[in-house]
């Protein structure tokens, strides 16, 4: 299996996208190398805005060159392109509906070693309650370069995230991708797996595991977390009958909470959710703090278990 | 391009609309809006190349961007009088089911305005997104903004203000309402900006000041020696000295009716001193 990180799916697809269409345009905070960005830069100086360490300064500079019909594609980490400028999005991009594309890397724990004060956990919850804003969390290489492709295209402020570290490549550069669409990538029959971002690999480890145990799992890749896919979902739960949400995330806010919602309103199911519970995150190996923090291919096993004893 | 008498004309029919509208509903800012109404007229009916017929990327025409979007009330009815939009609408204001918010959005569709406004200090960043766009377009035309001087206490301005002059935007002219107020009393009082015309030369802008901002001539004179300095490397700012309530005795030299409207009482009198020009909507 290839492994290769999300951010540079972010930089290539960014890149070929610069090649199609000119008038894409790229901005970044001081975090060219980190966000894979170097490539459209050096194809495109005159489309690459390096704005410093000023975020706030970036989101309305992005938000005033989509008038006139530009695409403003903004990079930095996810932290810096969320909770630091909420009220820039807020009423410079999602209120005033501009075509900004909000690029977010390092997002999670898996940022790793620089700690809590870098890793966001909050920004999916942040982003999916702004009206306007459209939120995708692809799993991998090949589905954040889609996804990167895919948002051009629509009108509308977008929020991509994606993460630092070298993941497995499991996806196919040929896999339909369509904003608000979930995936199949496993059919079962005992428990529904809906995951998202880095959780969507270690929740198909995790379905490996549950075979061995007699447990089939119907695995759906929810690379749009806004809007929610919620056919795929209730077709998928009303055979299995229960569900378990994995996220690199916050409980609180993430992919579980739009998932619980849902059930709620149309087809109450026992679920249970993997993210973070209501804490921050610490300095460590990306490993080293999904094992921590739950979010491995165990701690959906464990949920899968519970939840299945709850039907 | 309507000469001296029609232009305060024009301004003493928008104070009477700016009053009007914040009586009727009881809420607005009256008095950033009466202190920038020859600004507006200026900017709207003798400075301005734009489209009345709206259109949100604004090619080739001029395009302004009102920061401070408290001073709501001014912005709408100029862009009425222009002909943005009818001059009935402007009854509407701050109503619920209408496009004149209490502070100007996109949201509604309301023709002219081009970014939300409200939260404070976010609009010159986007004056200089639209006048980066311009440029990548090869649009000879310019970009406005104009700020309240206390907005610009918020530090997103201090970026922008950096990030303008770094990349050499020369087609905005951006323009900073000074009355020296805020909502809570005088700038000094509050937060010194200390010499602001000193900080915005430090951080790489040509200034221009101009102390008579409530006079229609030397408004318009400020902004045409404004347009003859751009394209030349560096962005510009005009320091406008201001009256907050201008035009309103009882509402000029203090800050209280930054956002106070006023009684039955108070409208007659402040309409006896502002007589209708243009018509009534």
């Amino acid at each position: 299996m290839e492994i290769k990180d999300t951010r540079s799916g972010f930089g290539d697809g960014l890149t070929e996208l610069g090649r199609k269409n000119k008038n894409i345009l790229a901005l970044c905070a001081d975090l060219t190398g980190s966000l894979k960005m170097n490539d459209f830069k050096n194809e495109n100086p005159d489309r690459f805005f390096q704005v410093g360490i000023a975020e706030a300064n970036m989101m309305g500079i992005a938000a005033g060159m989509t008038i006139g019909g530009k695409i403003p594609f903004t990079g930095t980490f996810a932290n810096f392109s969320t909770s630091r400028v909420y009220d820039q999005i807020r009423q410079s991009i999602a209120y005033s509906n501009k075509n900004v594309k909000i690029c977010a890397s390092h997002a999670g724990v898996t940022l790793g070693e620089d700690g809590a004060t870098h890793q966001v956990l909050e920004d999916i919850g942040m982003m999916k309650m702004l009206p306007n804003m459209i939120v995708i969390n692809p799993c991998d290489y090949n589905q954040t370069k889609l996804a990167t492709i895919a948002i051009a295209e629509h009108i509308g402020p977008v929020y991509l995230r994606f993460g630092r570290p070298k993941v497995p490549n499991f996806t196919s550069l040929e896999q339909n991708f369509e904003i608000g669409k979930g995936i199949k990538i496993n059919d079962g029959n005992h428990v529904t797996i809906i995951a998202t971002g880095h959780l969507v690999w270690e929740s198909i480890k995790a379905s490996k595991k549950l075979k061995e145990l007699n447990i089939s799992s119907d695995i759906i890749n929810i690379h749009t977390i806004k809007p929610l896919d919620e056919e795929i979902i209730i077709n998928s739960i009303k055979k299995t009958k229960c569900v378990v949400t994995a996220e690199e995330h916050m409980i609180n806010g993430g992919l579980g909470d739009s998932v619980a919602q849902l059930l709620s309103r149309k087809i109450p199911t026992p679920l249970e959710m993997v993210g973070v519970n209501d804490t921050f995150g610490e300095s460590g190996t990306p490993m080293q703090l999904l094992e921590k923090y739950g979010l491995n291919d165990k701690a959906i096993v464990n949920a899968v278990k519970k939840v299945i004893s709850r039907k | 391009m309507n000469n001296i008498n029609e232009l305060n004309q024009i301004a003493t029919q928008v104070r009477r609309d700016i009053l009007r509208m914040v009586h009727a509903n009881n809420s607005g800012h009256p008095g950033g809006s009466l202190g920038c109404t020859e600004f507006f007229t200026a900017l709207y009916f003798n400075i301005l190349n734009h489209n009345k017929n709206f259109d949100m990327d604004g090619i080739n025409e001029d395009i302004f961007f009102l920061s401070n979007g408290h001073i709501s009330p001014v912005y709408y009815s100029v862009l009425a009088r222009c002909g943005y939009f009818k001059i009935s609408e402007l009854s509407t204001f701050r109503k619920l089911n209408s496009r004149l918010q209490g502070h100007p959005t996109t949201h509604e569709g309301l023709e002219g305005i081009r970014i939300s406004t409200g939260s404070l200090g976010q609009g010159l960043s986007v004056a200089i997104g639209s006048a980066i766009t311009k440029k990548l377009n090869n649009d000879e035309s310019l970009v406005y903004s104009l700020h309240g001087d206390g907005e610009l206490q918020e530090g997103q301005i201090w970026e922008a203000l950096m990030y303008a002059s770094g990349n050499k935007i020369d087609n905005i002219i951006s323009t900073i309402d000074y009355n020296k107020k805020q909502i809570d009393g005088d700038i000094d009082d509050v937060l010194p900006l200390g010499n602001l015309k000193e900080k915005l030369i430090s951080f790489g802008w040509q200034v221009l000041e101009e102390r008579k901002g409530n006079k229609i001539s030397n408004v318009i004179e400020i902004l045409n020696q404004a347009k003859k300095m751009t394209k030349k490397g560096k962005p510009i700012a005009i320091i406008l000295h201001t009256e907050m309530g201008n035009g309103v005795d009882f509402m000029m030299g203090t800050h209280k009716w930054h956002g106070v409207a006023p009684n039955d009482e108070q409208l007659k009198i402040a309409l006896e001193q502002n007589p209708e020009t243009l018509g009534d909507y």
